[in-house]
């Protein structure tokens, strides 16, 4: 096992437990190592590269939940961002064709890359689409970093409804990134 | 919005995520399933009249056997399949092994059968109608995991869309088996795989739309 593989999964443990402090610091430097990966296997598609960076961290946040501390990270990290990379390329059938082939060598950790690239695609205006619902208790827990019980006195929701509103927000989100393109 | 914005947004509040979040989300789409399927098949079929005196035959308990099996086989590649990067790894021994295992049966008790009862024991009376009340019975599971599923994060469609339909159908044809008057081997092993298999089809054909994420 790599060095990153053991630091990032300790990292992400933490941060499932309920560490967000943590939690932040696994997202940023997973974010580092997927752009890596990322720009190598999209290098004809540059411009491509930030916004599915920003489209796989979303996807691992939302399938969290899917992580089994006793497999491999670099496998699961590596098949989401797979999964997400194969389905922008079929999104783009046709336009473009992949440069280098799809491997099964989960080296998804290997390389780091912390030059992020200005997104084309602008999730805050994406955000600002999803109904009240989602949008408020995202906008407030999220952006402002109000508490749940804060985020629900500003809303009038209940703490459940804030919970919820936040996560069906993020799916919501992730749904459109994919009806978008 | 950049990248580090975004990363502040997900890190921020977010809430742990309870342990055995997937295995929980299954037991409450399965729990549901259940209730759908046994209250189709309640209000469709009824259970068999001599029930009581079936139980005392070991024919009976294969025939539940046989679909249970399956059940669990196909319970363990829904799970393996649920996440990322999930590998079908010894599912589908286990799967296989009940499948042969009636097959093996079945050739023996047409071995063993005069020439002219063969064709009762591998039609019955009910073949015609028996995969597709099996696969009808499915439906409540079948929607109850691809609604677990859903929420998950399979990366090989397909193949988990497959896995969902064996699973809902091997749970029809258990429900079904308490209905179902026939007894024999052959019978079962053709047409109540097949009626398992059809929702596996469906799955597998629907599963790369159904259950994207």
């Amino acid at each position: 096992m790599s060095a990153s593989e053991d630091r990032l999964r300790t990292l992400l443990v933490r941060g499932l437990a309920g560490d967000n402090a943590t939690y932040h610091v696994f997202l940023k430097e997973l974010s580092a190592h997927l752009r890596a990966f990322l720009r190598g296997r999209l290098s004809r598609l540059p411009d491509e590269v930030e916004d599915l960076v920003q489209e796989t961290l979303l996807a691992i946040h939302n399938q969290r939940h899917t992580y089994d501390a006793g497999q491999p990270l670099t496998a699961w990290i590596h098949a989401i961002a797979r999964y997400k990379l194969i389905d922008l390329l079929r999104r783009r059938a046709g336009r473009d064709a992949l440069n280098d082939p799809l491997d099964d060598e989960p080296d998804v950790l290997a390389a780091s890359d912390i030059e992020a690239a200005d997104a084309r695609r602008d999730l805050a205006r994406l955000l600002a689409r999803l109904p009240d619902r989602q949008r408020l208790p995202i906008v407030h827990m999220k952006l402002e970093g109000l508490s749940v019980v804060e985020a629900a006195r500003m809303t009038g929701m209940s703490e459940s409804a804030v919970k919820v509103g936040v996560h069906r927000g993020l799916k919501a989100l992730a749904a459109m990134i994919q009806r978008e393109r | 919005m950049k990248t580090d914005e975004l990363i502040a947004l997900l890190a921020n509040g977010a809430q742990a995520v309870e342990p055995h979040a997937l295995q929980r989300r299954y037991v409450t789409a399965l729990g549901w399933g259940a209730f759908g399927t046994t209250l189709m098949m309640a209000i469709l079929l009824g259970v068999r009249p001599d029930l009581a005196e079936a139980t005392r035959l070991p024919m009976f308990w294969a025939k539940l056997a046989f679909p249970a099996a399956l059940f669990a086989g196909a319970l363990l590649a829904v799970l393996r399949l649920s996440r990322p990067g999930g590998r079908l790894g010894h599912a589908l021994s286990v799967i296989a092994a009940p499948v042969l295992a009636m097959w093996l049966l079945a050739a023996i008790v047409l071995l063993v059968a005069a020439p002219g009862e063969r064709g009762e024991l591998i039609l019955g009376i009910s073949a015609a109608s028996c995969p597709f009340t099996i696969a009808l019975l499915s439906v409540p599971l079948f929607g109850a995991v691809l609604w677990a599923m859903k929420g998950l994060a399979p990366t090989r469609l397909a193949l988990a869309g497959a896995a969902a339909g064996l699973l809902s159908g091997a749970g029809g044809a258990l429900v079904y088996a308490l209905y179902c008057p026939e007894m024999a081997a052959p019978f079962i092993g053709i047409w109540y795989l097949l009626g398992m298999l059809l929702p596996a089809v469906v799955g597998a054909l629907f599963g790369p739309r159904l259950l994207r994420w």
